[in-house]
């Protein structure tokens, strides 16, 4: 195996490079399973109160088409359940650190270097991966061992833990392929993160439509680690498939690599025009921004079509369920439950929104480190109106992001109702009225990027914490104030509940605020900070 | 009204614990094509960022074509074009784009010029950013800033990627660009023959700071002529002599160095000895550079 010479100090360099990164995501994802376990344990401390509580959630379908079918009553049953969007999580961060490896490491020319050492064609691939693999096998330990020490059983505790990595695992191997593909790293990134968001969308559809359309479930690695089902039954059969896929996914990078030149792609690169028309920093930004713009708004308008065709029939998960249904009808009936179905779907695309909003604005960053952003600020660009040129896509960007997945949201639930004439602008307004909140994740991005400029991913950490406030904030019966830190806490929740325009233009202000502060801190500092 | 384009004075930059800049002098006169010299991490880039209005100087001033680099920045970068010594591309932008919009940020670009540099530089435009070579990016910028409308050009290192072939290209372009336009030109470089062949007037740097500064002629007057002398008799006490330096005797032959203003003191003094044969070595920069570039006495 020649190909495989040098794997090993490729491993050590992986994993030397990647220490800090990787304490940062293994230590929070290693310590949520305990620490939801022990919230349950004290909040929900009897059989029929979990009985009742499994009853209630396991009803909502914004929570079915987050984690899927939920299966048991006990405690470890409802902690894997509610933590179902870690294996999306890990799943995520396991394909940008293969990519990050691999392609990145290309784009960038260290590849050559390496390359020219004593080191195997298929060596780099194999280092990434098995160091993102060995990672998630961390992560399913620490996770399974924190869960049997707060006293839960060990196989599904084990299985909680596989459950995690396996997905991890799965979608480095797609990471993997992803990176034989394109010459850019971020056209990889992309390819990667679409086919994560298919198999999610194929998940929770075939999840909340049920029935018929169940089948889909079956169609995506996500459905198969979700069925994992820890500690409500353990299927531990359900590994072979997920491994398979990764095996076989991996094999086909190698076999991808072997037919490509080191820093090429699968297809040629086209030659581009010999003189431009660009002529200010708003249009150089605009070949930058616009492929991400337009592949979140696509990402995010499968979301919206998925969501939006089976929001009908959320009301038919608590028709087996009398009593459920008894507290519904008191609670508005059907429509009602549909709206908050819907009002659950568009926080998600809120904070996915803002993850694309914080990608934007950390893209001034990257021109910055590259060097990219010295030889425009040499000419007559000023800071602030280089800065403004990116900002401008990371804070309309989101707007026609959340419009677009607020619009197909509308059109399809409209057309299985027969309104889309009310659906539409219902959905659409519900959409929008994230942007405030999204914009003050963006606004800490650029505080960050103009007064920390070393710190400036710890925005990522921003929206990770509301991430986490907002899908776990309500089970875990946090203080008002710890929630009140998300500005997703305070968006309006349409169309279920009234539309408030107080908070928004606080959270715009806060937006506004933060943005000054950043580019105030710009204007000051040295390019590149030091 | 100052002759400067470029001035500065007693400049500080510290980076932490590392002081980039120590009181750099250093002054550019208008119209001249000045090199400046040093070794790495010098702080060659260093000052150049900071004339750039990109890095702000924690001391010392900087005037550049009578302004203030810092506040001043946009208004001066439209008189400039400058060329960093590691040039990154988008790699979705083809070269003939990125000199299209640089020009046109600085205010305008001279098409039948940029056609000719294309040419001259034997530089594909349509390829995209990431496909291009270390030599190639360089170009680009090259190209964008040489067919500027612009009275001043900042050159950081722009030949360390070319091939001999287009490092002549260059001194070719920028000798033409000097009599055609009078620019000035602070040409920041490691290499000695691109600055004898195309500089008026130099400045190195070590440490951040500048320790020689002139032009050729007077830097070369500072260096030292080399010699080597077969001898008649033993030179007792010419170690000693007033500007001879490193003196070895090996079986009747002396070499040594000479200060070029002890020269004739030391001629005369060696014919005392009874010269047999002599053989001396002009002064060159490159010796004055290793001196200053060697490891400090």
């Amino acid at each position: 195996m020649t190909t495989l010479v040098g794997t090993g100090p490729l491993l050590r360099l992986v994993l030397r490079r990647d220490r800090w990164i990787l304490a940062s995501w293994l230590a929070p994802l290693a310590l949520l399973p305990p620490a939801v376990a022990a919230s349950f344990v004290t909040l929900v401390p009897t059989d029929a109160a979990r009985a009742q509580m499994a009853r209630t959630m396991g009803g909502n379908a914004g929570l079915v088409a987050l984690y899927g079918p939920l299966r048991g009553s006990s405690v470890g049953a409802l902690t894997g359940w509610r933590l179902g969007f870690v294996p999306v999580a890990v799943a995520v961060i396991s394909l940008l650190m293969v990519i990050r490896h691999t392609r990145a490491d290309e784009e960038a020319g260290r590849r050559d270097l390496l390359g020219s050492t004593v080191v195997g064609r298929h060596a780099p691939l194999a280092a990434a991966l098995l160091a993102t693999v060995g990672a998630n096998l961390v992560l399913a330990g620490l996770a399974g061992l924190g869960l049997i020490a707060r006293g839960q059983p060990a196989g599904g505790s084990w299985a909680l833990g596989a459950q995690f990595a396996v997905a991890g695992i799965a979608f480095a191997a797609v990471g993997g392929v992803a990176a034989q593909v394109t010459e850019g790293a971020g056209a990889a990134r992309g390819i990667a993160q679409a086919t994560l968001a298919g198999a999610f969308l194929l998940r929770a559809g075939g999840d909340i439509a049920g029935g018929g359309l169940g089948w889909l479930s079956w169609l995506s690695p996500l459905g198969w680690a979700q069925r994992l089902h820890p500690f409500g039954g353990d299927r531990w059969w359900l590994l072979a498939p997920v491994l398979a896929f990764a095996a076989a996914l991996a094999v086909a990078a190698a076999v991808l690599s072997a037919r490509r030149d080191v820093g090429g792609g699968l297809f040629p690169t086209r030659l581009g025009r010999p003189a431009g028309s660009l002529r200010t920093p708003v249009g150089l930004a605009w070949r930058q921004h616009r492929g991400l713009v337009a592949g979140w708004a696509v990402g995010l308008s499968a979301v919206g079509l998925v969501f939006g065709a089976v929001a009908d029939s959320v009301g038919d998960i608590v028709r087996d369920n009398p009593a459920l249904a008894e507290a519904f009808e008191r609670l508005g009936g059907r429509a009602r439950l549909v709206d908050t179905f819907l009002a659950t779907v568009m926080g998600l695309v809120g904070l996915v929104a803002a993850g694309y909003a914080v990608q934007a604005t950390l893209r001034l960053r990257e021109e910055e480190i590259t060097g990219r952003a010295e030889p425009v600020l040499a000419t007559g660009v000023g800071r602030i109106a280089w800065a403004a040129s990116h900002l401008g896509f990371a804070l309309a960007g989101p707007a026609v992001v959340l419009a677009a997945a607020g619009f197909t949201t509308g059109a399809v639930h409209g057309l299985s109702t027969g309104q889309v004439g009310r659906e539409v602008p219902r959905t659409v307004e519900a959409a929008l009225v994230q942007l405030p909140a999204v914009w003050v994740l963006a606004a800490l991005a650029v505080a960050l990027f103009g007064l920390l400029p070393r710190a400036a991913p710890v925005a990522w950490g921003f929206l990770a914490g509301c991430l986490v406030l907002s899908l776990l904030g309500p089970i875990l019966r946090l203080d008002q104030w710890m929630l009140d830190v998300s500005p997703f806490t305070h968006v309006p929740r349409l169309p279920a509940a009234a539309f408030a325009p107080a908070p928004l233009v606080w959270l715009a202000a806060v937006a506004a605020a933060l943005t000054a502060l950043g580019l105030a801190g710009l204007r000051r500092r040295d390019i590149p900070a030091s | 009204m100052t002759a400067d384009a470029i001035r500065t004075e007693g400049l500080v930059k510290t980076f932490g614990a590392t002081r980039a800049l120590d009181g750099l002098d250093l002054s550019v006169r208008t119209g001249e094509v000045h090199g400046f010299l040093g070794p790495n991490g010098s702080g060659k880039t260093t000052t150049i960022r900071i004339l750039l209005g990109l890095l702000r100087a924690d001391g010392g001033t900087a005037r550049l074509l009578g302004g203030d680099p810092w506040t001043d920045a946009t208004a001066l970068h439209r008189r400039l074009a400058y060329v960093p010594g590691d040039v990154t591309l988008w790699p979705n932008l083809s070269g003939g784009e990125v000199i299209d919009l640089l020009g046109r940020l600085r205010g305008g670009l001279d098409a039948q010029r940029r056609a000719e540099l294309l040419e001259r530089f034997d530089l594909d435009p349509r390829k995209k950013g990431r496909a291009y070579s270390k030599g190639n990016r360089q170009k680009v910028a090259l190209v964008a800033a040489l067919a500027s409308h612009v009275e001043l050009l900042l050159l950081d290192e722009p030949t360390a990627g070319l091939d001999p072939l287009m490092e002549d290209v260059f001194r070719r372009v920028i000798r033409a660009d000097q009599e055609q336009y009078g620019r000035t030109v602070l040409l920041s470089s490691h290499i000695l023959a691109e600055v004898e062949a195309l500089c008026d007037r130099v400045t190195i740097i070590r440490d951040g700071r500048a320790v020689e500064a002139g032009t050729l002629t007077e830097l070369r007057h500072l260096t030292r002529t080399s010699v080597e002398v077969e001898l008649a008799l033993p030179p007792e006490g010419l170690a000693a002599t007033a500007g001879v330096h490193n003196v070895q005797v090996h079986d009747g032959r002396v070499r040594f160095e000479v200060d070029t203003e002890a020269l004739d003191p030391v001629v005369r003094r060696l014919a005392g000895y009874g010269v047999r044969s002599l053989l001396s070595q002009p002064p060159t920069l490159e010796e004055l550079f290793l001196r200053h570039y060697g490891p400090r006495p």
